[in-house]
């Protein structure tokens, strides 16, 4: 069943009316728990924003929010705790998936920061021919001329070993190319991380470019994968 | 809870499992709405009456029309048959005719469930009142809400749907200080559940989950019935799929030689026809392995999917635990070790809880956990996840994913949305859960309009709705329009499933809220045994093992019965039940000696059944029911 939750943001603690509750998710003064605050992921973990991350540390504080905001704890609490519980929840939750990932981590910084970054691409066509990057024209064109021969052949019953051959070589470059685009978005991040107003600028704009690469390459390898069956 | 361990409570059966079959009795003679009855005694049904019993009504649930067209094929259930014939709505939850009746998938959960209350009341002698119940893990949203619709309408509060094989993983976790990997792999009687969960310091965090919601032991006995009916039909030229009632004979041999297979090399069927003909045949082992493969080889799929999304080789699992009845299939543990590469390792699955009731076991933990008044289970918190993707129909009918599966619950999403033309005021959303490209093919989960925009021009309202998928993976929707500064919330409809008011209406009785009606419940209960143990006690004298008692004990089981005789006339429930277990006591050696008679009686050609049917009659005392412990 749907239903409407309500998610005002109230600005003194519901609770003791003392606590203010701005980015936090227990009143400093009473403890009790607040609704979602405003903020970004970065702050439900009490970090600024930062690209290099101690996974290790924010699994442990992950856990450690969890126990004290879960649903399961507030069972038997208040109605408006219950309510309060299962949003504060929902965005802990948001954010550890979000922060965990690199790539999730790097796209959701960029956006923060007002970079335009690229959707991931469902339906058909996940591969969009005008996004390839210049570079790799020649060879992403022979690359797709060899997966339609290869979908055109199964379809038919056959095997055609050499052109199998040949795309498994080229699946080795493409994850090569892949591994090179994650070294060079390390690079980044750390000239993000300890960069200046300046250096944050060109890396961000240099990442944004990296993460559309790297979209455009796993695609293609996914492609490349779903043709050869692995 | 007994301590820090849980318990299985027995039904009035004594028996723990209560098999998850439902039977519309006959109307009453004189009339009137017929009673229902659940668990091992409409099993007995399904032979004489199958058009009033149905059975794994759980593939049943939450399932649309359409859904349910294939799932029917395969049982002997019958849809009712549209009111307003012709178009049936694809939105109307189905309704399957038992006998004169026609009931919602939920409705007759409900009835399971309250068979269930009813035997947890007995055991407490108080109401029960909230309940944690355990549902497959790939259950879908409108699965999870058609389950959380029984558990109201058999007059129980929901605390919590915990999804079975995270629960088999309590039960295991519990006493064992555990850390590290595992995957419970969970093959039931009509669904399969994968799971990987992570175990550190009393968190159990599931990584990834995956499996089929049509796909457990009822397949591999609707294969071993398929090969009996046909080679009946062949080779006797009787075609018992015409007859529901063989049907339900064969299926009753096809299980038995099911649980035998996993013990035994060489199984049998003997089954006599209607014309008097026999047939017979030897199911060795190997050909039944043969037969069943495609469908275990239908689980790995889903455990390679679940490894691969927690991001981690089979090498990686540190324990595999077993949980469902059809895991003790030896083929299908032959399959998990190949999965899991669990002897190259040197490692075993966990099967120390018995498959059937460790699900259970683990909702009791959890209920625990939520009570928050336990020392053993209060470092324990579940982490569960979505199973299913969630995601908004876009343009062109491709899907934009907005929750993807896996994501740990509570989760959610915030979408904004527009108008497209001058002076709209509806946008219409449409949500679906599933994995496959195009919103067509996955499960529509509701359709609704965001309402009561203010009129503006085109593109200008920034409407925001949030989407958030609770702890029990059940979705709620909000909605409120920004520009206007109103933020006004906007009505939000769902379009599956039933109404509050249909829940409403279906709640089976009142009767089971109120106190008073509690405790004369309680007191007729208590008084129908006392009446069954001195109905056997009367009948006791003309035994011949009357006769091995001592006078003591002729003495003592006549003051017990003079005693409950007295005492069944007060409106002591209480004291009424102490009253039968002092008889169920003074009669014990009584009934064993019955029962050796039986039994050597059977050994003298009788058949088991009517030996069987002696003991029924004769040893009919109130089970042994442990006394419920308070603290």
């Amino acid at each position: 069943m749907l239903k409407v939750l309500d998610s005002a943001v109230p600005v003194a603690c519901w609770s003791c009316s003392i606590g203010h509750n701005d980015f936090t998710l227990f009143c400093p003064n009473c403890s009790k728990i607040q609704p979602p605050p405003g903020g970004d992921y970065f702050s439900v973990f009490s970090m600024k924003p930062r690209l290099n991350l101690d996974l290790a540390a924010l699994e442990a504080e992950f856990h450690r929010l969890s126990r004290k905001l879960h649903p399961d704890r507030f069972a038997r609490a208040l109605e408006n705790e219950k309510q309060w519980s299962l949003a504060d929840t929902a965005l802990l939750n948001d954010a550890y998936r979000t922060l965990k990932d690199p790539l999730r981590r790097t796209g959701y910084l960029l956006k923060l920061e007002g970079a335009e970054v690229g959707e991931e691409h469902s339906g058909k066509n996940r591969v969009d021919p005008s996004r390839v990057p210049a570079d790799l024209l020649e060879e992403v064109f022979e690359l797709n001329m060899q997966l339609e021969e290869m979908r055109a052949a199964r379809k038919m019953g056959e095997e055609d070993p050499e052109l199998q051959a040949s795309l498994t070589q080229a699946k080795k470059k493409f994850q090569a190319l892949l591994e090179a685009v994650d070294k060079d978005l390390r690079a980044e991040w750390t000239a993000w991380d300890e960069g200046n107003e300046v250096a944050r600028g060109i890396a961000q704009d240099k990442m944004v470019a990296l993460l559309d690469r790297r979209r455009y390459l796993s695609n293609l390898l996914r492609d490349v994968n779903e043709t050869l069956g692995d | 809870m007994q301590g820090d361990a849980p318990v299985v409570i027995p039904g009035a059966d004594g028996l723990n499992l209560v098999p998850s079959v439902v039977a519309l009795d006959p109307i009453p003679a004189g009339g009137g709405r017929p009673t229902v009855t659940v668990g091992n005694s409409a099993r007995k049904a399904l032979i004489q009456t199958p058009e009033r019993v149905i059975y794994s009504v759980k593939r049943l649930m939450g399932r649309s029309l359409e859904e349910i067209q294939t799932e029917l094929k395969l049982f002997p259930f019958h849809l009712a048959a549209d009111p307003n014939a012709g178009q049936p709505d694809p939105n109307e939850v189905p309704r399957i005719q038992l006998g004169e009746l026609r009931f919602t998938p939920p409705e007759i959960s409900a009835y399971i469930l309250r068979q269930l209350k009813r035997n947890a009341e007995r055991f407490f002698s108080a109401p029960v009142t909230q309940a944690v119940i355990t549902v497959p893990a790939y259950f879908n949203d409108a699965q999870r809400q058609a389950t959380k619709d029984a558990g109201r309408m058999a007059g129980l509060e929901v605390l919590r749907l915990v999804n079975e094989p995270t629960a088999a993983a309590l039960a295991y976790g519990l006493d064992r200080g555990n850390e590290g990997t595992i995957a419970v792999y969970d093959l039931g009687g009509g669904t399969f559940d994968i799971s990987i969960l992570k175990l550190r310091e009393g968190i159990f965090e599931v990584l990834s989950t995956n499996g089929d919601t049509h796909l457990g032991g009822d397949d591999i006995d609707n294969l071993l019935m398929a090969v009996a009916l046909n080679e009946i039909h062949a080779e006797h030229g009787v075609d018992l799929r015409l007859h529901p009632g063989a049907v339900q004979a064969v299926r009753k041999a096809a299980i038995e030689a099911k649980i035998l297979l996993s013990t035994e090399t060489m199984a049998r069927f003997d089954i006599e026809l209607p014309n008097g003909d026999r047939y017979q045949r030897e199911i060795p082992r190997e050909v039944f392995e043969l037969l069943i493969e495609p469908v275990l080889a239908r689980t790995a799929g889903p455990c390679k999917q679940a490894l691969a999304d927690a991001g981690i080789t089979p090498e990686q699992i540190d324990e595999v635990v077993l949980v469902g009845g059809s895991t003790r299939i030896p083929a299908v543990r032959q399959l998990v070790d190949d999965l899991f590469h669990l002897a190259a390792r040197g490692k075993k699955p966990h099967v120390e809880l018995n498959p059937d009731e460790v699900v259970a076991l683990g909702a009791a933990v959890q209920a625990d956990i939520l009570s928050g008044a336990s020392k053993s289970t209060e470092e324990m918190l579940l982490l569960d996840v979505t199973p299913l993707s969630l995601g908004i129909e876009a343009l062109g009918g491709t899907v934009a994913r907005i929750i993807q599966r896996n994501s740990t619950v509570p989760a959610s999403a915030t979408e904004h949305f527009t108008t497209g033309v001058d002076g709209q005021t509806n946008v219409a959303i449409h949500v679906v859960q599933g994995e496959r490209e195009l919103a067509a093919d996955c499960r529509s989960l509701a359709r609704f309009d965001l309402k009561g925009i203010p009129p503006m021009s085109a593109g200008l309202p920034r409407i925001e709705v949030k989407f958030l998928i609770d702890a029990d993976g059940i979705l709620h929707v909000s909605a409120r329009e920004q520009r206007s500064g109103q933020a006004a919330q906007i009505e939000v409809k769902p379009t599956y499933g039933l109404t509050d008011q249909q829940v409403e209406s279906m709640i089976l009785d009142s009767f089971d809220n109120a106190e008073a009606d509690f405790a004369k419940r309680l007191l007729i209960e208590a008084r129908n045994e006392a009446e069954t143990i001195l109905a056997a006690v009367e009948r006791a004298p003309r035994s011949p093992a009357w006769a091995q008692l001592t006078s003591d004990e002729q003495k003592a089981i006549s003051l017990a019965s003079d005693y409950l005789n007295k005492v069944k006339l007060t409106e002591n429930s209480g004291a009424i039940r102490e009253a039968t277990l002092i008889l169920d006591h003074a009669t014990r050696r009584f009934a064993e000696l019955m029962m050796d008679a039986a039994v050597s009686s059977a050994l003298r050609g009788k058949t088991m059944d009517s030996a069987g049917e002696e003991l029924d009659e004769a040893v009919t005392a109130p089970h042994a029911m442990a006394p419920a412990e308070f603290k």
